[in-house]
């Protein structure tokens, strides 16, 4: 039992780590240029489709990944240049119809190039196994790789933002654009960077994801409310918040689904337990999104406005 | 004042547009419009609905599918249970719509901007969870209507038109109901706490109560959305409560221009338009729909009726 | 005068929507296909629309008729099919309308249509209740009752003396069906039991939970998406010494993601592209000649549906007589890609159902292959309640 409560935390912690890598590029983009992109989701969703292409192209995954970031974050600067560089002093709503119409033409679009069949990237040789971990319970090795990406991410995040003379300008320019004008610092150009950096950080999950989860065309829009109601516990904007967000979502979902039905035997009849923990299980994540939001309006690290 | 005056032309041409399409659907020979018609009046119900909170309180709701949701499973509730007048299933509609509204709409209420918004969707997905886990009542299958809802006593609406044309007076009901609202005391202090809630809690009005207040308010229009559409399909599931669909709503607001209650209207009935002509031009539409929202957002300010105003600049 | 010129711009645009008047012809056979071709589960509904069009190619004139087919999507939304299938039986005057490919939008659709006279062919989706309480007389299936596949596996895994099996499925009413039809004819012991939200995209802690009870077997109901994260990641997670059973999760549509990961996976069918007869052969050659995939059992139903209804129309001489139709369709009277073929009273089929394996064939395409039959003539449990008038 303790084992498998080990097991679980630990399946938790790797799938909010997924969910980090995906909602980084969305909380820094929303935080920093206060803008809502619903289109996030398909970037990510194009770069597991290019990640499946390039591998076949290239025979090799990890190729096949390198190729993918230059090509998101181009996707990422051309999508700036085209609409998003018009929309940055429009309000919310706005913007929320412009990316809207752009979920819909990406989606049509990755349907009538890939076809709607779902599609896969196989798992290179080397981190297909699995490890033995307690007694005689395995994990996959890519899992490992998975969690240790994600905290590479969320660590080069940590070090640009907080220690380099860029993060600098993206702190003073989330707080005052007028200031950091005047300093000098081309805006404009400071939120083209932002911008295709934070799509190349979709692309990266899902280059990354292709080999475990499924690449179809709804594979977008799936994890685009699962990301924004990451940023939004963690409060929008920071990505300490994003990541631990990711983490709680993870491990409560996780540990709501297998635990969840267990922990109701106890106070209900075993059959009554089982209908609860069904019609509760998926509520879960939202059940938490409310409470957290209901006692903290902003978010855990969300700033008070 | 002019400004009134063309908003109530405006509101008389799209009504009486709407009113005389029986009238043309005939002459084409084309029954089917007046069912596409319906369709249109019930989302334009549930858009308006939403207009009144997200354009004039300022809360934009990404949840309000829950309440087209409540609204239809009202009718296949009450009509399995033998209960089948419209009435009751207004305001059985009403009354579930107003409980659910008042207790998520306090907890959403403590929260602003995005969060508000995603707050409002948690709660739409906790109901629509519930519906999918309802075996009762098919759970995510749904349930079949077998027959549309009485009026008094006699099954009036089986009759196509006289659905729609029972749909267009509520619509145009609750229109002149919203326009009275946005014009009262109350709209105006709903206004004012969307402008300066700091201002308006210092001149003694507590802008929560007021905002509650218009968030079941709009809820309770939404659940008749549902009942009518309920109607409309003669189908229940809980794909009434998708996110989509709460989406689709915001989508048709922004699209008609917010804070203008016909501008929902005319919101829902582009969009829906849009729908259904681009699917006959190609099964790729959801490609041109997409490039056509970029393409209007980028090009007015103001939805579609921005469009228009900005041509009429000397 | 701004927004009366914008209601005025909407007004003249509604009138380009007043589409073709219903064509009442009486020597035009109008089908309709009414099928899932947008979003994750695309793929089903266009396999289905390909095997439709690839039998109405080599026919020609459907019936011995004119033929006019409107392929339309139903977005899986229920709201959305209904008013498609009102579109098709009041617009376009569909005489036949073939659909739709998930048991949700069945119920949706099957109002409108036969309320208008015209008939329902389902080249897949077999919920109960029209097997059941509320068949009906227009209402045909080219397909299986929805319990059939699981019911298969059930009795497999009874056959194997299973005693401790673990059942998984998604929380949804056809995967409530499915845990209950595989139990319709296992009745050993359940290790374990999990239904997964709806589109879960991780299984990392359901595989957990099996690795940690080491059952005889796993059984799966995990269509579409669901089922390929599921299988690759049940590979991955080390776990194939434990037999893994299913249905609606491995075939046709997924096995191109799911490749090695699925191999010597075991499902149940009412079919198999390696099904040894002569139409069979025929059918697969040219599906994949034509569309560069095998085809799945959904192509191959659509398949069947369109020369089912090629055959009918002749026998009864034309549309326009719907009883004459109807007892046409009854005697199926066709040969079925399946070989054994008939319609029950329910108008649901008796067929036979085999035990599936995936193989990796010669030109490395994947497929199942047929291991063994499992049913012979098999019927549905709910036929007893239909009462067609």
């Amino acid at each position: 039992m303790t084992s498998l409560f080990l097991l679980q935390l630990l399946n938790g912690v790797q799938f909010g780590i997924l969910l980090f890598l995906i909602a980084a590029g969305l909380t820094l983009v929303f935080g920093i240029m206060d803008f809502v992109n619903l289109a996030h989701g398909v970037i990510y969703m194009v770069g597991a489709y290019l990640a499946v292409s390039f591998t076949q192209m290239t025979g090799s995954y990890g190729l096949g990944l390198l190729l993918t970031l230059p090509a998101t974050l181009l996707i990422g600067l051309v999508l700036e240049l085209l609409v998003f560089r018009r929309l940055y002093d429009r309000p919310h709503l706005d913007q929320v119809l412009a990316t809207f119409g752009l979920v819909m033409i990406v989606t049509e679009g990755v349907q009538i190039i890939w076809g709607a069949a779902p599609l896969s990237v196989a798992m290179p040789e080397a981190l297909s196994g699995s490890i033995p971990l307690i007694g005689q319970m395995r994990y996959p090795v890519f899992r490992l790789v998975v969690i240790g990406a994600g905290l590479a991410t969320a660590l080069g995040l940590y070090l640009i933002i907080g220690h380099t003379r860029i993060g600098m300008r993206l702190r003073a320019g989330a707080t005052s654009r007028a200031m950091v004008s005047a300093l000098g610092v081309d805006i404009h150009k400071l939120f083209t960077v932002i911008f295709a950096f934070g799509a190349m950080l979709a692309g990266f999950a899902g280059a990354m994801v292709a080999p475990i989860l499924t690449v179809d065309p709804g594979m977008g829009e799936q994890v685009l409310i699962l990301a924004f109601v990451v940023i939004v516990i963690g409060g929008i904007g920071s990505v300490r918040g994003a990541f631990a967000g990711a983490l709680l979502v993870g491990i409560v979902d996780t540990m709501g689904r297998s635990f969840g039905p267990i922990l109701l035997r106890l106070v209900m009849e075993p059959a009554a337990a089982g209908q609860a923990g069904r019609v509760l299980a998926p509520m879960l994540v939202y059940i938490l999104m409310a409470a957290i939001l209901a006692a903290r309006p902003t978010g855990l690290f969300g700033q008070k406005t | 004042m002019s400004r009134l005056m063309t908003r109530r032309n405006a509101a008389l041409l799209l009504f009486s547009g709407f009113a005389l399409l029986p009238f043309v659907a005939t002459m084409l020979g084309d029954s089917y419009l007046v069912v596409i018609a319906t369709r249109i009046l019930g989302f334009a119900i549930a858009a308006l609905a939403l207009d009144l909170i997200l354009g004039y309180g300022g809360m934009v709701s990404f949840g309000h599918a829950a309440y087209v949701g409540i609204g239809a499973y009202s009718v296949a509730i009450l009509s399995r249970a033998g209960i089948t007048d419209l009435g009751a299933h207004l305001l059985a509609g009403i009354a579930g719509a107003v409980l659910f509204a008042l207790v998520t709409g306090a907890i959403s209420l403590r929260t602003r901007g995005i969060y508000f918004i995603m707050i409002t969707l948690a709660f739409a997905q906790m109901a629509f969870f519930f519906f999918v886990s309802l075996s009762a009542y098919g759970g995510d299958d749904g349930v079949t209507l077998r027959a549309r809802s009485t009026l008094l006593g006699r099954p009036l609406l089986e009759d196509d038109r006289t659905l729609y044309y029972v749909t267009l007076a509520i619509l145009v009901a609750l229109y002149l109901l919203a326009v009275a609202i946005t014009r009262s005391r109350f709209g105006r202090v709903l206004t004012g706490a969307r402008e300066n809630p700091v201002r308006m809690q210092a001149i003694g009005f507590s802008p929560f109560r007021y905002q509650l207040t218009a968030f079941v308010i709009s809820g309770a229009m939404a659940s008749v959305a549902g009942v009518m559409l309920a109607n409309q399909t003669g189908f229940v599931s809980p794909a009434f409560m998708n996110w989509h669909v709460s989406g689709e709503l915001v989508v048709m607001v922004v699209l008609g221009g917010i804070g203008n209650l016909l501008g929902a209207v005319a919101g829902a009935t582009i969009a829906l338009l849009l729908e259904e002509w681009l699917g006959l031009l190609t099964e790729h539409w959801r490609l041109l729909f997409g490039l056509i929202l970029v393409v209007i957002v980028l090009a007015s300010r103001d939805g579609v009726s921005g469009l228009f105003r900005r041509r009429d600049r000397p | 005068m701004t927004q009366s010129r914008t209601i005025l711009a909407l007004l003249a645009a509604s009138t380009c929507l007043a589409g073709p008047a219903a064509a009442q012809d009486d020597d035009t056979l109008t089908i309709g296909l009414l099928l899932t071709l947008s979003g994750p589960s695309a793929v089903l509904g266009e396999m289905a629309r390909d095997g439709f069009q690839l039998a109405a190619e080599e026919i020609g004139d459907i019936g011995g008729m004119t033929t006019r087919i409107i392929v339309v999507d139903d977005e899986l939304k229920p709201d959305v099919a209904t008013n498609k299938a009102r579109e098709l039986v009041q617009r376009n005057g569909a005489d036949i309308v073939v659909g739709p490919i998930f048991s949700n939008i069945m119920g949706a659709i099957a109002k409108p249509v036969v309320d208008s006279g015209a008939i329902l062919i389902s080249p897949n989706a077999g919920p109960s209740v029209f097997a059941g309480a509320e068949c009906h007389r227009n209402i045909f299936a080219t397909s299986y009752q929805n319990d059939q596949m699981h019911e298969v596996m059930g009795a497999y895994a009874q056959a194997q003396g299973f005693d401790n099996v673990f059942l998984l499925a998604p929380n949804y009413q056809a995967g409530k069906d499915a845990l209950a039809g595989f139990r319709h004819s296992y009745e050993g012991g359940v290790a374990g039991e999990i239904f997964t939200q709806l589109g879960q995209l991780d299984y990392s802690a359901e595989l957990a939970q099996i690795a940690a009870m080491q059952p005889d077997a796993v059984f799966a109901f995990m269509p579409g998406g669901m089922g390929v994260n599921l299988v690759r990641q049940y590979r991955q997670a080390g776990l194939e010494t434990i037999p893994f059973l299913s249905a609606f999760t491995v075939d046709e549509s997924t096995l191109p993601a799911q490749q090695d990961a699925a191999v010597s996976f075991l499902g149940g069918s009412n079919w198999a592209p390696d099904l040894d007869t002569p139409e069979n052969k025929a059918f697969v050659e040219a599906y994949e000649a034509k569309f560069n995939q095998v085809p799945a059992v959904y192509a191959m139903q659509a398949y069947d549906a369109a020369r089912l209804i090629d055959a009918a129309v002749r026998e009864a001489g034309g549309v326009a007589d719907r009883d004459a139709l109807i007892a046409a369709l009854e005697q199926a009277p066709f040969t079925s890609v399946r070989g054994d073929f008939s319609f029950g009273p329910n108008h649901f089929p008796i067929q036979d159902f085999y035990l599936t394996e995936v193989v990796k064939r010669e030109d490395g395409k994947f497929a199942t292959s047929i291991v063994e039959k499992i049913f012979e003539d098999y019927q549905d449990s709910y036929v007893g309640d239909c009462q067609m008038d």
